[in-house]
């Protein structure tokens, strides 16, 4: 375990020396303080439309760093040589996808704090009201969400060649689920067989990452979720992020390296 | 003496429907304490020997071990350290946060780490530098982190492929010295290089190999009393070299 979470710290540090995570959060700061900064309806207090915005900043900042980190890791490793003396040591390349996925879900979960306590921050200033459960069930689901986006990402560096072709291809798949993954099966309804079976068997295989997009719990203060649904959200992530984690192992474990 | 690297009728072949060859049967042995010299012409398949042995390429048939492990097990490589020919390391990371995530990995305790990490960045001399990013360092400075990553684990068996390659006159000095001193300290290095000169300085044994065979294999002066012939013309005679006339 001790190199799984060496592997990952490596990975931790790499994403905060880069600029990308400190110029999305600079980007969605500087959009919401600018949306703060005037009013809505002029009526100071509606402050909705401003965790809206804040919100969905967040969802692309944080689904840009997750899924862009993740799909270089291993291509980056290989082109740039440094698996090999990483290889070289005692290292299974089971516990390189383990430590490169939790190195990018740790980072990711880092960015949400950050990301959540500037939202909190400049939500409650304006409403002076402080539901910090909503905002961590929000955070928490949203990580789990991250965490089957950083396996898939993973499991997609190791197909494909380029960590754009993969990045871009999972950028149209989570975006795709998250629009239309939770009427698939209404679609599915209204169509003739053999496409009824075919739509029925994608809604009941893909992971449902709509199911983690909560964001109206805090744009609309809504009563909070139950606990046990968000443990059991919890556990259907671990599971998706699992499995895909178990195929990139798969792939990973016999590939040439192009030494 | 115990055989530290074992190698039995290892074949390697590469590609599918037309495969090629890198290594033929091949048959080596490597004793505790030795310093061997892995030679050949480029294509000979001295990489992917080493490869092989570090699991970074499958055998196609044939046994490789080390320290009496089969190479496919990870826990082969606790007891070797490897330094590839080129510098391949986290450029973001400084020398003293490379080397501390290494010796985590060889699961080195807490307490020992920041002393082993001392003790490895005097030998490379590069002690004044351990704060600083490696995308900063010269290409000898990058080379000796290399070989300071290779000596974390404090290894039984050092891999070094072409540890010279590249490197200035004082560099390659600096690296044949600490060849020596960890032989005198009883470590087994195999190495790959293209300097017979070095190799001749610093081996007890060597192999040549051509084109994915063992042409030769003994003691440097065995061979060339045998071949009566310096190691440079016993190589070009053995790899089938004929100068242009």
């Amino acid at each position: 375990m001790n190199t799984v979470f060496a592997i990952a710290s490596v990975t931790i540090k790499e994403l905060y020396r880069r600029k990308d995570f400190y110029v999305l959060f600079v980007l969605s700061a500087l959009i919401t303080l600018m949306a703060e900064a005037g009013t809505f309806f002029h009526d100071d207090k509606i402050v909705r439309y401003l965790k809206e915005l804040c919100l969905l900043l967040i969802w692309i900042s944080a689904l840009v760093i997750a899924v862009t980190t993740a799909a270089r890791q291993i291509p980056a490793e290989r082109e740039q040589r440094t698996i090999f003396p990483l290889l070289a040591k005692p290292v299974t390349r089971g516990q390189v996808i383990a430590g490169k996925s939790l190195g990018c879900w740790l980072a990711a979960g880092l960015a949400l704090v950050v990301f959540y306590l500037f939202l909190i921050a400049v939500c409650g200033s304006r409403e002076h009201a402080w539901p910090l459960l909503n905002y961590l069930q929000a955070a928490w689901l949203q990580w789990m969400f991250l965490g089957v986006v950083i396996a898939m990402a993973v499991l997609g560096s190791i197909v494909f060649a380029a960590p754009s072709s993969n990045a871009t291809i999972l950028f149209v798949v989570v975006i795709g689920i998250l629009l239309l993954g939770g009427h698939l099966n209404q679609v599915a309804l209204e169509r003739p067989e053999p496409m009824r079976s075919v739509l029925y068997a994608i809604y009941f295989i893909i992971p449902h990452l709509e199911w983690f997009d909560v964001r109206a719990l805090v744009i609309h203060d809504q009563s909070l979720i139950a606990w046990w649904a968000v443990a059991a959200a919890s556990a259907y992530a671990i599971v998706y992020a699992v499995l895909f984690l178990f195929a990139a192992w798969l792939a990973f474990r016999r590939k040439a390296l192009n030494t | 003496m115990a055989a530290i690297i074992q190698i039995n009728k290892l074949r390697v072949e590469y590609g599918g429907a037309m495969p090629k060859v890198a290594l033929k049967g091949l048959d080596l042995t490597v004793n505790a304490g030795e310093v061997f010299g892995y030679l050949g012409p480029n294509g000979a398949g001295k990489t992917t020997t080493m490869n092989v042995l570090l699991g970074f390429a499958n055998a196609t048939s044939g046994m490789a071990q080390l320290f009496g492990v089969d190479v496919r097990q990870p826990i082969a490589r606790q007891r070797i350290g490897y330094l590839p020919e080129l510098t391949y390391y986290y450029k973001f990371l400084t020398a003293e946060e490379i080397l501390r995530f290494y010796a985590k990995i060889f699961g080195i305790a807490k307490s020992a780490i920041e002393s082993r990490i001392d003790a490895v960045l005097k030998l490379v001399e590069l002690d004044h530098a351990r704060k600083r990013q490696i995308k900063t360092y010269s290409k000898g400075m990058q080379q000796r982190v290399g070989l300071a990553q290779a000596l974390i684990n404090n290894p039984d068996l050092l891999i070094l492929d072409e540890p010279t390659s590249g490197l200035d006159p004082i560099g390659r000095m600096q690296v044949r010295a600490i060849i020596q001193r960890l032989k005198g300290e009883g470590k087994t290095v195999f190495f790959s290089s293209h300097e017979l000169g070095e190799v001749e300085t610093v081996c007890d044994r060597v192999a040549i190999m051509c084109e994915g065979e063992l042409k030769a294999e003994g003691k440097v002066a065995d061979l060339m009393r045998e071949h009566g012939a310096s190691l440079e013309q016993i190589f070009l005679k053995l790899i089938g070299y004929r100068a242009a006339a």
